[in-house]
């Protein structure tokens, strides 16, 4: 196994549905809550704490070998909105035939059968690494990564941002992402021992309220 | 890769293979793409009326910005609404359906479970730019739509769609008077360009052409089931 | 005005902690625990076997309805302060009913001991009970630095109405640190498990549009009725700062956040008439 199969793995372009999705942008941008790039960093850095942090020590977790049935009910515990328990769920059934088809494995077709409509993503996240042959850290990487790259890449689109400012923040908030990882993988250990509560379940409000606002719009640029 | 045989319970990972997990041969799916406006739902639309009492057959809508589309149809009523499924394309209806499928490989599947055996789905992408194609990875077959308003020159122009469609749709031939528009030009421009690939001249509202559209069809499906 | 009317007695600055010599005092601040236990009468009443109160926190049973006991929580001393441990064990037994309120806003406050203040909330609600956990709001003050944990055990057949109502400063005031984990068992399944944390040396963003945006009340209404099973009521928005969610197990969570803690409480009584 190679450390390149990461660079796959966290590729904008690795197909499994992240394009369709503004990790709760559009609904920020539409309720006036960010109209520019210092906006958006500070959206990325809450998101990054928040859902970005619990996602990636989820993904941690299953990478580890941490139980997914067990790993999906936390999920499900730190997701009170429906409209995100769908997203993820989603994401993470479009991730996992991906993942089936770039990295083989038992584990994949495993959890394809215990949840034929999909598991939260990072769960799939995980256990993908897992298949891949990365490592925890690696995963959990590709969470906290993803939870503010899927923003910025968004707010492109929907402010016509300049992508040079986009990626800045993305630059900018890169050594957070460092030490977010670091608390997932240690949580991630923790719980294999103590159990899902040892995993973070830092929430966002606006998240959570904006996405179900989100998905009662008739009108709208991104599935979430 | 046929997954789905190291683990005959698990979903099947790649949406191109032609059988489902339970060994039956899946719907034959055809794909209509487009620039905006083109008449791609109002094609779908007809072609679910001619076509629905002979096949079981659904939809899957690529909406750009709304649902609109999918809505088109149902208020048309030219299927229940359980066979007509929307995708979300976050701003990008052309990775949609050629770099990044997924979403619509579970919609299509999503309908085969919940409403099948199906013998045909119709994805129909969102209005895009002429270089949009389907991948060979969700769809067996595709057409494209261009219309005689969008400019007569477009067959001329090639480009991805126009050249190696499967179908090459010119539709609102009723309006080539109107806006100056050369249909024998534009059907030799097409010749040139798609050589022994077929081309129809469509007029929704004269009622001409969808017939042919339908009757391609219907030979696509002979062959997918033969 | 910030807080409830309630908040308002409350003196300003905190009283120093050499006064509160109380039952437990350490050098490190105050360790008090609260305990609540509710039964039926036998008689369809419900009677407090258990009603022990500790230092600061004091529980005084007053007048309820013919079936359900009625509990107030009075804070008889200033805090939490840092460094102190506050706790609370309430047990609403099979069919037991009770509803407790407290008397006034709860404020943290910084401490000469330093460090954090923790306040623990164990709750369960047995077979076939019901319980109305409607305290008032938790003020954070400059300077404070609070963890509030909730911990909540829920049979499948009992009913749980739990207001949590979160002001970050008083009146003008920059808020303290202030973190609260509200976690949810309905039988054995973890139903929810959230975290806020907010406040000077909170992660950053957590003022910024993903999480807070300027508001400086946040409040949850969590209602557990075995009839959500079944029949869960659709989310939906109240304002465009508030939300009712369907949890993934028979619960219903209200989130809102408001300028202020009287809008907030606004909000939520608005939410607790319809779903309490």
């Amino acid at each position: 196994m190679t450390k390149a199969a990461l660079l796959v793995l966290a590729d904008g372009r690795f197909p499994a549905g992240g394009h369709a999705h503004s990790g709760g942008a559009e609904a920020a941008v539409r309720a006036g809550r960010i109209t520019g790039s210092a906006d958006l960093e500070d959206f990325c850095r809450g998101r990054l704490h928040t859902a970005g942090l619990v996602a990636a020590a989820l993904a941690a977790a299953a990478a580890l070998g941490a139980d997914p049935v067990a790993l999906d009910e936390a999920a499900d515990a730190r997701t009170p909105s429906p409209a995100l328990r769908g997203t993820a769920r989603r994401l993470g059934r479009q991730l996992l035939r991906a993942a089936r088809s770039a990295w083989p494995d038992a584990g994949l077709d495993a959890l394809a059968r215990t949840f034929p409509k999909g598991a939260h993503q990072p769960v799939v996240l995980g256990v993908t690494a897992r298949a891949a042959g990365l490592d925890a850290r690696d995963a959990a990487y590709c969470a906290a990564y993803e939870s503010v790259s899927g923003p910025a890449t968004a707010v492109v689109r929907l402010l016509s941002l300049d992508p040079f400012d986009a990626t800045g923040v993305l630059a900018r908030t890169a050594g957070e992402v460092d030490r977010v990882t670091d608390r997932a993988v240690a949580a991630a250990r923790t719980a294999l021992t103590e159990g899902v509560e040892a995993l973070p379940a830092a929430s966002a409000p606006l998240l959570e309220i904006g996405a179900e606002a989100h998905a009662a719009r008739p009108t709208r640029l991104f599935a979430s | 890769m046929h997954l789905d045989h190291s683990d005959p319970h698990a979903p099947a990972a790649v949406g191109a293979d032609a059988r489902r997990p339970d060994g039956r041969r899946r719907a034959l799916r055809i794909g209509l793409g487009g620039p905006v406006g083109s008449g791609k739902t109002a094609t779908v639309a007809a072609l679910c009326r001619e076509l629905r009492d002979e096949f079981a057959l659904a939809v899957v809508t690529n909406d750009i910005y709304t649902r609109e589309d999918a809505e088109f149809l149902l208020r048309e009523a030219v299927l229940p609404p359980e066979r007509i499924a929307a995708v979300e394309t976050g701003a990008c209806p052309h990775t949609a359906i050629r770099d990044d499928i997924s979403a619509n490989l579970e919609a299509v599947e999503d309908l085969e479970d919940a409403v099948g055996p199906l013998d045909l789905v119709l994805v129909e992408s969102g209005g895009d730019n002429l270089t949009a194609t389907f991948s060979k990875g969700l769809v067996d077959a595709q057409v494209f739509v261009i219309d005689v308003a969008g400019g007569d020159d477009i067959p001329r122009k090639g480009g991805p769609g126009v050249t190696t469609a499967d179908l090459l749709v010119v539709n609102k031939t009723d309006l080539a008077p109107y806006v100056g528009s050369d249909l024998a030009r534009m059907a030799a421009d097409a010749k040139a360009q798609r050589a022994e690939l077929p081309v129809v001249l469509q007029s929704l509202r004269a009622g001409s052409g969808v017939r042919d559209v339908a009757a391609w069809v219907r030979g696509r499906l002979a062959a997918w089931t033969a | 005005m910030t807080g409830p009317a309630s908040a308002a007695p409350r003196t300003l600055p905190p009283a120093p902690p050499a006064g509160r010599a109380a039952p437990a005092a350490t050098s490190s601040g105050v360790r008090a625990t609260a305990r609540l236990v509710a039964r039926t009468d036998g008689r369809g009443g419900t009677c407090l076997p258990v009603l022990e109160s500790d230092g600061p926190l004091a529980l005084r049973r007053t007048r309820g309805d013919a079936d359900e006991a009625r509990v107030v929580l009075v804070g008889a001393m200033s805090g939490p302060l840092g460094g102190d441990r506050f706790a609370v064990r309430a047990d609403v037994e099979e069919g037991a009913r009770l509803r407790l309120t407290s008397a006034a806003a709860t404020i943290a406050l910084p401490g000469q001991a330093g460090g954090d203040a923790r306040y623990d909330l164990r709750i369960r609600v047995g077979d076939g009970a019901r319980l109305g956990w409607l305290p008032e709001p938790l003020i954070s003050a400059r300077g404070s630095d609070l963890r509030v944990t909730t911990r909540v055990d829920v049979a499948p057949t009992a009913t749980l109405v739990l207001r949590e109502e979160q002001v970050l400063g008083r009146v003008g005031e920059e808020p303290g640190r202030l973190s609260g984990r509200l976690v949810l068992r309905v039988g054995a399944r973890l139903v929810l498990d959230q975290e806020v944390a907010c406040g000077p040396g909170a992660p950053a963003g957590w003022d910024g549009p993903a999480v807070l945006a300027g508001h400086r009340a946040l409040g949850q209404l969590l209602v557990v009725r075995p009839s959500f099973a079944e029949h869960p009521p659709e989310a939906r928005l109240l304002g465009e700062t508030a939300s009712l969610v369907p949890l993934a197990g028979p619960a219903v969570l209200v989130t809102a956040l408001a300028p202020d803690g009287l809008r907030l409480r606004r909000v939520l009584d608005a939410a607790l008439a319809e779903l309490g």
